[in-house]
């Protein structure tokens, strides 16, 4: 038996071998293509490595729009950094919750809560630590920014695979149990392939959302000091500083293109790859998109492919030889004291972490401060509430109209998925400008910066939600005569209950995140700020005052993780539940 | 004379799965099963018999709690390499073509590429799919699906192959042929195995493929008994012996307190029976066919004509036997008096009779409905009907119970369920009349 041969396609190549004819023009647009992408990537990386010794150097950001192609390009690279570390920390993470008894007792709750928190609040601690970690150069607040991103990244995606994981079928399970698929194949073959598309899903999403973090984190000012990292979100920081309009208007078309660009050449051709692993055996229409025709019809890659299949072979074959698994494995019944013990342990280091935080707050700030912290706290949740009364009325309406015309729903959803993605701080500046020139108190003007972010993910929940009513049901309505307030009522409020609750939790997590960049903003020298406590959170940071950083993230998540619970749990269960079409 | 030749081999297997709160319910008790090389075995039995939970414990994908399992005289631990599994839902993977979904198993192993595609293509030849190596499962019918899912469990040349309702995902026609490809294979001695377990709940299935059919009993699962099908191959289903074999079986189906083979009857335990679940309007639909028939009919029969499966006309007939509507008899459905009434009564009438039986037969029915009477509110919570039935059942079976009844008693007018209350009440005087005027 010889153990270097492989298996003619897998998980990396599941393409049937066709006859490919000699290099042609297609080739040498791909091949053109992937070499420019490279040179910007590798000239684009190199400038991480520029000496940096804060206070007295600091990069500077020229508003002149010729250097955006430049800016763009960075912040780009690093949301694709941070995007890789949350894959490895997908796969890592998510692997051991869902093959590990007891790390999934603590990984998932954990995971739970960090989906929760607000990360812009932990900004200040993460900054302060990668700048001591590479000192004298500008990586720290390259890893700062990058680690903010992933923060905003990885948690949903880790969750699409935990869940992917969990709802492998249970014959396809026992399949590869019965014929010993070592842990490498039992991956590639099975495992992998069954989550790609919600990990496609969840990962288009979240880096979409990833573009708040970044022009969040790329001009911060932590600790009484301002750290500036040339990129898209410290250009337009910088633009609000000189309150220059014009820089903005270019900004904002700047992140446009980048956002079409990353969608054209980036997601779709995954989600279109990816797409081919559905589990379902039904035949489907296949999804074309022309970067991936133009891949395929090209024969450069075949040409690449063919050399380098044989060393994956052989490397496909090793890693199966090193996670085989033993011809007879050790099934010993969980042990209930080591359980027993386990979770004691849990419980102690968990209560340990509470006491030690509680104390370090209380004898830093004292008991009245956090009395006052929770007001703030209030008033931000009534802000969040407002904002998704008002959303629900605007978008309910529109979204069910665009979800019932299909030809409205294939033009415009794409358009609200830019949106989506599209970072709301950009705005930011016009509205504060406005509600200057009004003299609107930021008190009401943070709910409409919030909404800003958040209300797009009620719009296409919705849409989404409309779409799935089923044509029979519409045509019953109308049939007897269902109009205006008792089809809502009957037919539309109930049928799309369980997407306007995915989408309501949605925005309700980006709304409060949103709320500590919302409630403290300024245009020049004038600086608006609300009463609440994203606001307490903004001051805190930038103070440097770490009893009250510490003070009002806690209560924040406690805030967050309190509403998941209380709330939206018990609306998602009766959504599942009770208006559960089909 | 076998002994030497028993391949695989379950002794006194007891097989429990935990339940919320602390409590655990039984699905095997105390199973001891041989398999010999050359022989065909059916495990039949209806759902919740645990047939197919055996099915994984002797191919070591489930650990059991009390007893072992044997593998040629050896403690088997971990999964049973000497076994390959056709599943009912085939398992395939859908981006795996259908050649590399066939040598998957062999590949595992470490088999190299030229063996394992040449072993692909000799057990895809066996099933008939000569060019379709190259093809993706969800380009290919049910019946070629399950056939992908046979070449896969070929390939192993395993010493038991095992099929887990290995039909019952496909059309009638489908699996019939599928059916009598296999056995066709088995009959001709070209089967890539030396031994054949088969789940099914589908009689004929079994009659038709094996030699010894082991009959299970439900809740917990037990082996009530084996019977021997020394049928000569290749079997016809018309033939008298076939038929009568079938019969008997459907006897010992119908019967859950009836002895197999040569064991005596297992005493009736539950203070409530367990209720079929049939809706009322099944009983009445079966009902009123047999009464076109002239009042008697072979189940075997009757299930052919309606193009179903016995096992589906089960839970209907059942249900006709406890109410009082009809008996079971070698295999035929004999409508009784009330039974010929209720068929042919009017709305109003059908209603009222089936009250009447309702409250004559069914003791649990009896229990509720005098419960409502006596509370001065007419109200009974669900909560409390299921902590009674939680006693005699498992949790979900429970619940199914309560839906039955729930459905039989608001057909009778005996009371009303509001599911959103999750409260049975009375049914008020008015309200009677009015349906009953």
């Amino acid at each position: 038996m010889s153990l270097n041969i492989w298996r003619k396609q897998s998980f990396f190549s599941s393409q049937a071998p066709v006859k490919r004819p000699a290099l042609g023009l297609v080739d040498l647009a791909v091949g053109l293509g992937v070499l420019a992408f490279l040179y910007v990537v590798a000239r684009v990386g190199a400038q991480s490595f520029v000496k940096f010794s804060p206070p007295d150097v600091i990069p500077s950001i020229g508003l002149d729009p010729r250097n955006l192609p430049n800016y763009a390009a960075r912040s780009t690279l690093r949301m694709f950094i941070a995007l890789a570390f949350s894959t490895v920390f997908t796969f890592v993470y998510g692997y051991a919750a869902a093959r590990n008894r007891r790390a999934e007792r603590l990984l998932v709750p954990l995971l739970d809560i960090l989906q929760s928190v607000p990360v812009l609040g932990f900004l200040s601690v993460t900054v302060t630590a990668f700048i001591a970690l590479f000192r004298g150069s500008l990586l720290g607040l390259e890893a700062a920014s990058i680690f903010a991103i992933f923060t905003g990244q990885a948690w949903n995606m880790t969750f699409s695979f935990y869940q992917s994981l969990r709802s492998v079928p249970r014959e396809l399970d026992e399949m590869a149990t019965l014929y010993r698929l070592s842990k490498w194949e039992r991956f590639t073959r099975l495992e992998l392939p069954a989550s790609v598309i919600g990990l496609v899903w969840n990962g288009m999403m979240s880096f979409g959302g990833g573009w708040f973090f970044l022009a969040a984190s790329e001009a911060i000012s932590v600790l009484n000091r301002r750290y500036t990292l040339p990129g898209l979100g410290s250009y337009v920081a910088a633009a609000i500083e000189a309150k220059d309009l014009h820089a903005l208007a270019w900004a904002i078309f700047a992140m446009i293109a980048v956002i079409l660009l990353i969608d054209q050449f980036f997601w779709k051709p995954l989600v279109t790859v990816a797409n081919r692993y559905k589990l379902e055996l039904s035949a489907g229409e296949e999804r074309r998109f022309w970067l991936v025709e133009l891949w395929r019809s090209a024969s450069l890659p075949h040409y690449i492919k063919a050399l380098v299949e044989p060393i994956l072979r052989v490397v496909d074959r090793m890693l199966s030889a090193a996670t085989a698994i033993p011809s007879k494995t050790n099934r010993d019944k969980p042990s209930k004291t080591g359980d027993l013990v386990y979770n004691a342990l849990l419980f102690v280091i968990t209560a340990g972490l509470v006491v030690t935080a509680t104390r370090f707050v209380l004898s830093g700030v004292g008991i009245a401060e956090v009395g006052h912290a929770a007001l703030l706290g209030m008033a931000t949740g009534g802000r969040v509430v407002v904002l998704l009364i008002f959303s629900t009325f605007v978008w309910t309406p529109i979204g069910v109209t665009i979800g019932f015309n299909p030809r409205l729903a294939r033009i415009s959803q794409p358009i609200v998925q830019i949106l989506a993605s599209f970072p709301a701080n950009f705005i930011f500046p016009f509205a504060t400008l406005a509600f200057i020139k009004l003299g609107l108190s930021l008190n009401w003007g943070s709910m409409l910066l919030m909404a800003l972010g958040a209300q797009w993910y009620l719009l296409f929940n919705v849409i989404g939600g409309a779409q799935g009513i089923p044509n029979d049901l519409r045509e019953m309505a109308a049939s007897i005569g269902l109009r205006r307030g008792r089809a809502w009522r009957a037919l539309l409020g109930p049928g799309i209950f369980g997407s306007w609750v995915t989408g309501a939790i949605t925005a309700s997590g980006g709304a409060w995140n949103a709320s500590i960049v919302s409630e403290l903003v300024s245009w020049g020298n004038t600086t608006l700020k609300a009463n609440g406590l994203g606001a307490y959170i903004s001051e805190a940071t930038a103070k440097g005052d770490w009893p009250r950083i510490v003070l009002g993230v806690g209560l924040m998540s406690v805030f967050v993780v309190g509403l998941n619970r209380l709330v939206w749990r018990p609306l998602y269960d009766l959504a599942g539940s009770k208006y559960q079409l089909g | 004379m076998e002994n030497d030749r028993v391949l695989l081999s379950a002794e006194q297997v007891v097989k429990t799965f935990p339940l919320p709160a602390g409590r655990v319910q039984t699905v095997l008790e105390d199973v001891t099963l041989n398999i010999a090389q050359g022989e065909v075995v059916a495990l039949l039995g209806r759902s919740g018999s645990g047939k197919s939970t055996l099915l994984r414990i002797l191919a070591g994908l489930i650990r059991l709690d009390r007893g072992h399992v044997l593998v040629k005289g050896a403690f088997l631990e971990g999964p049973n390499s000497g076994v390959a599994i056709v599943f009912q839902s085939f398992a395939l993977l859908p981006w795996l073509t259908v050649q590399e979904n066939a040598e998957l198993g062999l590949f595992a192993r470490g088999v190299s590429k030229e063996i394992c595609e040449k072993e692909a293509l000799l057990a895809l030849g066996m099933v008939g799919l000569e060019g379709f190596e190259g093809a993706y499962p969800k380009e290919l019918s049910g019946g070629m699906r399950q056939r992908v899912g046979f070449a896969r469990a070929f390939v192993m040349k395993p010493d038991v192959l095992m099929m887990d309702e290995p039909f019952s995902a496909l059309d009638v026609l489908t699996a019939e042929n599928l059916r009598g490809e296999i056995s066709d294979l088995w009959e001709r001695g070209a089967f890539p195995a030396k031994s054949i377990l088969v789940v099914t709940h589908n009689i004929e299935e079994a009659v038709l493929l094996a030699d010894r059919i082991v009959v299970l009993g439900a809740n917990p699962g037990c082996i009530r008994g084996e019977v021997k099908v020394d049928i000569p191959r290749p079997r016809d289903k018309k033939a008298s012996r076939f038929v009568a074999l079938m019969d008997y079986i459907y006897t010992v189906m119908t019967n859950p307190q009836a002895a197999v083979g040569e064991l005596p009857a297992a005493k009736p335990s539950a203070r409530f029976p367990a209720l079929p679940h049939a809706r009322v309007g099944g009983i009445s639909g079966l009902l009123e066919i047999v009464h076109d028939r002239g009042g008697r009919e072979d189940l075997p029969k009757l299930a052919d004509s309606l193009r179903l499966e016995v096992d589906d006309l089960l839970p209907a007939v059942d249900a006709s036997a406890l109410l009082g509507f009809a008996e079971v008899a070698h295999g035929d459905v004999i409508i009784t008096q009330a039974g010929k009434e209720f068929a042919t009564a009017g709305v109003h009438r059908s209603h009222e009779i089936f009250a009447e039986q309702l409250l004559k037969r069914v003791p649990f029915a009896i229990t509720v409905t005098e419960a409502i009477r006596q509370k001065t509110d007419g109200r009974i919570g669900k909560a409390f009907l299921l902590d009674i039935l939680d006693e005699h059942f498992s949790e979900s079976e429970a619940e199914r119970q309560f839906e039955t009844l729930v459905d039989w008693g608001r057909y009778a007018h005996l009371f009303e369920y509001d599911a959103d209350e999750e409260r049975l009440y009375r049914v008020e005087e008015e309200e009677q009349s009015d349906i009953k005027g």
